[in-house]
């Protein structure tokens, strides 16, 4: 039986294992990838396999947990996102018309270049995402001792003028890393916002994704996901701005007070479910009286008056 | 090995199944030490004779087939199975009676399965005890607060020879869990996890195995409560907050009318 099983293993293809390898890599918990990679390497024992599957990984993982990376000269960072990214490698930032070039593996920005107009949001289209851009930097600055945000226009860029939809998005991401006391946390927004000019509103639509893993001894995960609407005025770029950062404020702190209810909630309620810290009897299980215990259990079944 | 076992401790706990299965096909050669170091997830079988669901694990499994505490039989028959001794096979009944009201006190619900078998290695015995409870609103969950949730519990307790009335208990015990709620407001909120932690004494033989047994089984059981509760959850919430601090709920609120349409 286990022999028929090692046979049929040890037959692995390469296209297996690079799925294997593959699934591995995207499954690691954020700012964990690098530790998964290492792992990996030496479990797969086959360099060709892992180099493939890396650098397939790497990017769509990048991309999933909104990577942040440093210019290479320190004057700013780029967000690694499919908002921001104009080809496979290139990322753009926005708010310093820059645009990144990113080695996905190991998770650095190697070079930058000013970004051209074609990649850029209209005159029109820029002030809104900017007077946008200032507000949630404020807000994120606030509320985030960690955070990084950054807003994109995902459609209508080159709109010039009044009388047209368009869409920006807003990215935050705040991570935390601390292995030393293998304990690693990410928050992450990601606010899509409608703009609608015929009817003159601007649909908000929120998808907040937090995760935390504590792994001393042990492997306990987080994974709490939550998604709102919400809609305002079409108004000037700065009172837009206003506007939304409030309703993305006003979500969030909200957030994070059902998340707090929901630890708060976990040794009285929902915990319980599970398991009671104590029995019905509110005593430690009687084990030195188990002999009376199963005779009493004998007499409930002769009467019949068992559960 | 270490970096399997490193693999293991970053990968999601709500995957570990697939985690593994994906390590025994790299590593055909460590199969049994991934699957001595790696719990998975309790499965059940319904016993035939007693319409009572019975745990499996790799102690009541002979071949393909596992066999039930409650009709010491075969699912499905196997034509020479191994069996505990007569004296083991006694124990095995009573520790399977006690058990059950031991879990119906602390767990509401779910089902618990014991095993014995000889431990030619060192003239004692083996004993696994094991508890699986599905604590969801659609399942035992009493209060209906669970969307989800799934706790399991695996008790392996080696007894050594008796010796001057005493007897060497070594309990390790391990514990799969994963909860999840789900509302308008709050959005799913997923806690998962496992651990594993050892206990060892030495007691007097005269209570009987049944009751030592039982009672480090109670406490261990406690204390691994207690520590995913205080310990891991507390941490993933420390988490959290590091992220984003609640503090700025103190800040005053933005003007309610900036967010009418």
């Amino acid at each position: 039986m286990a022999d028929a099983e090692e046979n049929e293993e040890i037959a692995l293809t390469d296209d297996q294992k690079f799925d294997i390898a593959k699934w591995f890599l995207l499954n690691s918990p954020p700012g964990e990838i690098q530790y998964v990679a290492k792992d990996l390497q030496s479990v797969l024992n086959d360099d060709n396999v892992y180099r493939r599957a890396a650098s397939e990984a790497f990017p769509l993982y990048n991309k999933s947990h909104v990577v942040c990376l440093q210019f290479p000269n320190r004057s700013g960072e780029v967000l690694v996102s499919s908002y921001s990214e104009l080809s496979e490698d290139e990322y753009l930032d926005p708010r310093t018309a820059q645009v990144g070039k990113v080695d996905h593996v190991r998770q650095i920005c190697t070079q930058i270049r000013p970004a051209i107009d074609e990649e850029l949001p209209s005159p029109y289209i820029e002030e809104y995402r900017s007077a946008l851009d200032v507000e949630i930097s404020k807000y994120v600055g606030e509320a985030y001792p960690k955070g990084v945000c950054s807003v994109y226009c995902t459609s209508g860029k080159d709109v010039e003028d009044y009388g047209s939809d368009f869409e920006l998005v807003v990215v935050i991401t705040a991570t935390r890393h601390s292995p030393q006391n293998f304990c690693n946390g990410s928050w992450g927004s990601i606010w899509n916002i409608e703009f609608k000019d015929e009817l003159q509103t601007v649909e908000v639509r929120g998808k907040v994704q937090v995760s935390a893993h504590y792994f001393e001894e042990g492997n306990v995960q987080l994974d709490a996901k939550h998604e709102c609407r919400d809609s305002t005025i079409f108004q000037s770029p700065e009172d837009s701005a206003d506007s939304l950062m409030n309703i993305i404020r006003h979500h969030e702190t909200e957030y994070l007070t059902s998340l707090q209810a929901s630890y708060s909630n976990l040794p009285d309620s929902t915990f319980k479910e599970l398991r009671r810290k104590l029995p019905v009897t509110r005593t430690l299980f009687p084990w030195h009286n188990t002999v009376q215990f199963s005779l009493t259990r004998d007499l409930t079944k002769e009467l019949g008056i068992e559960k | 090995m270490e970096a399997a076992m490193g693999l293991m401790r970053r990968m999601p706990p709500k995957h570990t199944e697939t985690a593994l299965s994906a390590l025994l096909s790299l590593l055909p050669d460590h199969s049994s030490d991934l699957l001595s170091q790696i719990d998975q997830p309790l499965q059940v079988l319904c016993d035939v004779d007693n319409a009572k669901e019975f745990i499996l694990c790799e102690y009541n499994r002979d071949a393909d087939s596992y066999r039930s505490p409650w009709s010491n039989k075969y699912h499905p028959p196997l034509e020479e199975g191994i069996y505990p001794s007569s004296e083991l096979r006694k124990l095995e009944i009573e520790a399977n009676e006690i058990f059950t009201v031991y879990r119906d006190q602390y767990y509401e619900g779910g089902i618990s399965s014991v095993y014995l078998w000889e431990d030619d290695d060192n003239e004692g015995f083996v004993a696994c005890f094991l508890i699986k409870k599905d604590g969801s609103k659609y399942a035992h969950g009493k209060r209906g607060y669970l969307h989800e949730g799934g706790w399991d519990a695996i008790h392996v307790i080696q007894v050594g020879p008796e010796v001057q009335g005493m007897a060497h208990y070594c309990l390790t015990s391990t514990i799969m869990l994963s909860l999840t709620t789900n509302g308008d407001t709050s959005g799913t909120f997923n806690l998962s996890g496992s651990i594993r932690r050892q206990m060892k004494a030495d007691l007097c033989v005269e209570d009987g195995h049944l009751c030592n047994m039982g009672k480090m089984i109670e406490e261990l059981e406690g204390k691994l409560r207690n520590q995913l509760d205080q310990v891991y959850f507390g941490k993933t919430k420390e988490m959290v907050c590091t992220l984003r601090p609640p503090s700025e709920l103190l800040l005053p609120m933005a003007l309610p009318e900036a967010r009418k349409p």
